[in-house]
């Protein structure tokens, strides 16, 4: 019987398996970020325990960093501890940091892909759930809490139970200003958000083929938002190609024989499933959440769902959500006016993301009102969103273009909405009060937000530029 | 990490489904290196937009005030990773939490500090949800992991399933990385095997500089 990609790498990464049948699983590289790593410096120095691979640690200060042009430690005061704290525990354990003013600081989950630090058949922990993102790439990401990053710190492994396998095959052909994003959305409303709980995710099918690898980032980062710890895409000569010459990247003849290996990744053709999914992505609209999870969405010729006509058990939770969103049942998302609109995050914000938001927003205004502000992903999309004028783009229609880090999307560096203010965002989570206290968020693409943002209340980007569809 | 082997105290019902990190530990609200993860502890739910308690709130009611078991609905714990949803928890002395289901690294979370999961099938779950609402914090349930069974007024004992591995990790309070590290030999064996195979897995660099050149 075939194998998985997923246990193909599983396999080659088992070192033991523990005497409570826990694998221990190798991570190749592991990458920490300032809120989740000084406490596990803390608890690792009690324990008279040492880095045991600093050479394959990696930090990062991404989460409470100010985006703010000219920061410093305490532009964001609430930052500054975990700042230096990170900078100090980085420093005693001899682990490289991309610190607020390294010229390839970012956000983790965008930083190791575009140096090609993590690649094809790797496996890659980090203190965060949106770990998984790197699977666009084929390499196996793992999030973790505080105690098994400390795990990872001491041993390089982590002690995982095998989990079951997931196929979704994306089947048809994507329609214009139709994205990753709407695609992962639209995953999670068939799923739900407990859909993948106790699965390993793989994403196949003519429309991952197509995708270019940020987009493949993009779905693979929002696995976790159906409840997969873990999600991939075979790495093709898509993948080859993106990686080539990436400054962490092998080359030469190292590359060559890398490249031999990263070739046989993929399931085998009789490779058993526990879950099979098909979805067909030819209609898909672009989406827009409704509610306060990413599953409450629709696509943005829909309307608001009727809790009376749901699955009873999950009629509280709309309620709840249309309380907190303000809506109604059955009125349309597209119209509804808004406040703010923010494109940034490790889901969206790379150099693809913000071309895509460019091409709506030039030659047009933010509308009256509206707070509109990107944030990209690293100094490098930043610096390439510059080399190619975006950023004037978005300045010049009244865009605030600021500094990378997550920003908005985990509301830990003083960037966020006021009470009430409606949001449509690029982000991960539309959870209540997650961009602010009270802050309604609308999960959205680059496209579909920047479209927003121009016309001051949700549209269907493509009616905005004058695509027919 | 303590260990656990059984809890008997108030059982708090929470009956919300999806309840995610963000909920449990509102992080933006107290953002410091060490906040107090029981004042954080569901800081937005219990807290009226004044700023005062909210009464309604479960926990908030004086006959949950000092809560061991906390019972809730399914994916209890989605979203983020951190791990003050866990610390919080044990910080108001909330031992078990009995849910319809967890969330895979909210549940690892709980194994990794002595705070025990407990999932029941559906139809055992509203059972037991009944007679936690009808005791509502006037008598005590058990919640005993050698035994793997909840016991408490309204009913008979009802039994629970856990994996035996993660049940033996608890009772004793072993440490993880300790049981790991009994795997040091093998874990540096792979290591160099991973060398000599693909040394560009177990070297880690910016090849635009010369190896040991800092950057």
């Amino acid at each position: 019987m075939g194998r998985t990609l997923f246990d193909k790498i599983w396999d080659a990464h088992r070192v033991a398996t523990r005497a409570d049948g826990r694998d221990l699983i190798y991570m190749d590289r592991h990458v920490l970020h300032e809120l989740h790593a000084p406490h596990a410096f803390e608890c690792l120095e009690r324990a008279g325990r040492r880095v045991r691979r600093p050479d394959l640690t990696f930090s990062v200060q991404d989460h409470t960093v100010a985006t703010r042009p000219g920061r410093t430690d305490t532009t964001n005061p609430d930052g500054g501890d975990f700042l230096r704290a990170m900078r100090e525990g980085s420093r005693r354990h001899g682990i490289r940091l991309f610190d607020i003013d390294d010229p390839e600081q970012g956000i983790c989950h965008v930083v190791a892909p575009e140096l090609g630090m993590v690649l094809p058949g790797a496996t890659h922990a980090v203190p965060d759930s949106h770990a998984c993102s790197v699977g666009g790439l084929g390499a196996l990401g793992y999030g973790c809490g505080t105690s098994e990053l400390e795990h990872v710190l001491a041993t390089q492994v982590m002690a995982l139970k095998r989990p079951k396998r997931m196929r979704i095959r994306l089947e048809g052909r994507l329609g214009p200003h139709v994205t990753a994003k709407d695609v992962a959305l639209r995953i999670i409303a068939e799923l739900g958000v407990a859909g993948g709980r106790g699965y390993a995710v793989e994403y196949a099918g003519a429309v991952v083929r197509n995708m270019p690898i940020e987009g493949r980032l993009t779905l693979c980062n929002l696995t976790i938002e159906m409840g997969a710890r873990t999600g991939i895409v075979a790495p093709d000569e898509t993948t080859f190609d993106w990686l080539a010459g990436r400054p962490w990247a092998p080359q030469g003849a190292e590359w060559d024989a890398a490249l031999a290996g990263w070739r046989t990744l993929r399931s085998d053709d009789d490779a058993p499933f526990d879950t099979d999914v098909e979805i067909d992505c030819t209609a898909l609209e672009p989406q827009v959440t409704w509610g306060t999870d990413p599953s409450q969405v629709i696509g943005i010729s829909g309307r608001v769902p009727d809790p009376g006509g749901a699955d009873p058990s999950h009629r509280a939770g709309m309620e709840r959500a249309l309380a907190y969103m303000g809506l109604k049942p059955g009125v349309p998302l597209a119209g509804l006016a808004i406040d703010r609109a923010f494109i940034g995050s490790c889901t969206n914000n790379r150099l693809s993301d913000l071309e895509a938001a460019a091409a709506v927003v030039r030659g047009r205004r933010v509308a009256p009102g509206v707070k509109a502000m990107v944030i990209p992903g690293s100094q490098t999309v930043k610096r390439q969103a510059e080399a190619r004028g975006l950023h004037q783009v978005f300045e010049s229609a009244g865009f605030l273009w600021g500094e990378p880090g997550c920003s908005m999307c985990a509301g830990s560096n003083g960037d966020r909405g006021e009470p009430g203010e409606r949001c449509i965002s690029t982000t991960n989570r539309n959870f209540e009060h997650r961009q602010g206290t009270r802050v309604r968020t609308h999960l959205a693409s680059p496209a579909t937000v920047a479209a927003a943002a121009v016309a001051g209340r949700i549209v269907d980007v493509r009616q905005l530029v004058g695509v027919t569809v | 990490m303590q260990p656990f082997t059984s809890v008997t105290g108030i059982a708090v019902p929470l009956l919300q489904d999806d309840i995610n990190t963000d909920q449990i530990a509102p992080v933006q609200m107290a953002r410091a290196l060490k906040p107090d993860y029981a004042d954080l502890l569901f800081k937005r739910t219990r807290t009226r937009p004044d700023g005062s308690p909210d009464p309604d709130f479960p926990l908030n009611r004086p006959q949950f005030r000092n809560p061991a078991i906390l019972v809730t609905g399914r994916n209890f714990g989605c979203g983020s990773s951190r791990e003050a949803a866990v610390w919080g928890m044990l910080a108001v002395g909330i031992r078990a939490i009995v849910a319809r289901s967890f969330a895979d690294i909210y549940r690892e979370n709980c194994l990794q500090n002595g705070l025990l999961p407990v999932e029941l099938a559906p139809e055992v779950a509203a059972d037991f949800e009944r007679r936690v609402i009808a005791a509502d914090g006037r008598a005590h349930f058990t919640v005993d992991l050698r035994e793997q069974r909840i016991i408490g007024p309204g009913g008979p004992d009802i039994a629970f399933q856990i994996p035996p591995a993660d049940r033996m990790r608890l009772l004793e309070g072993l440490d993880d990385i300790g049981l790991t590290l009994k795997h040091a030999e093998e874990i540096a064996a792979w290591e160099q095997r991973m060398a000599r195979q693909a040394p560009w897995m177990q070297t880690a660099r910016d090849r635009r500089r010369a190896p040991g050149e800092s950057a």
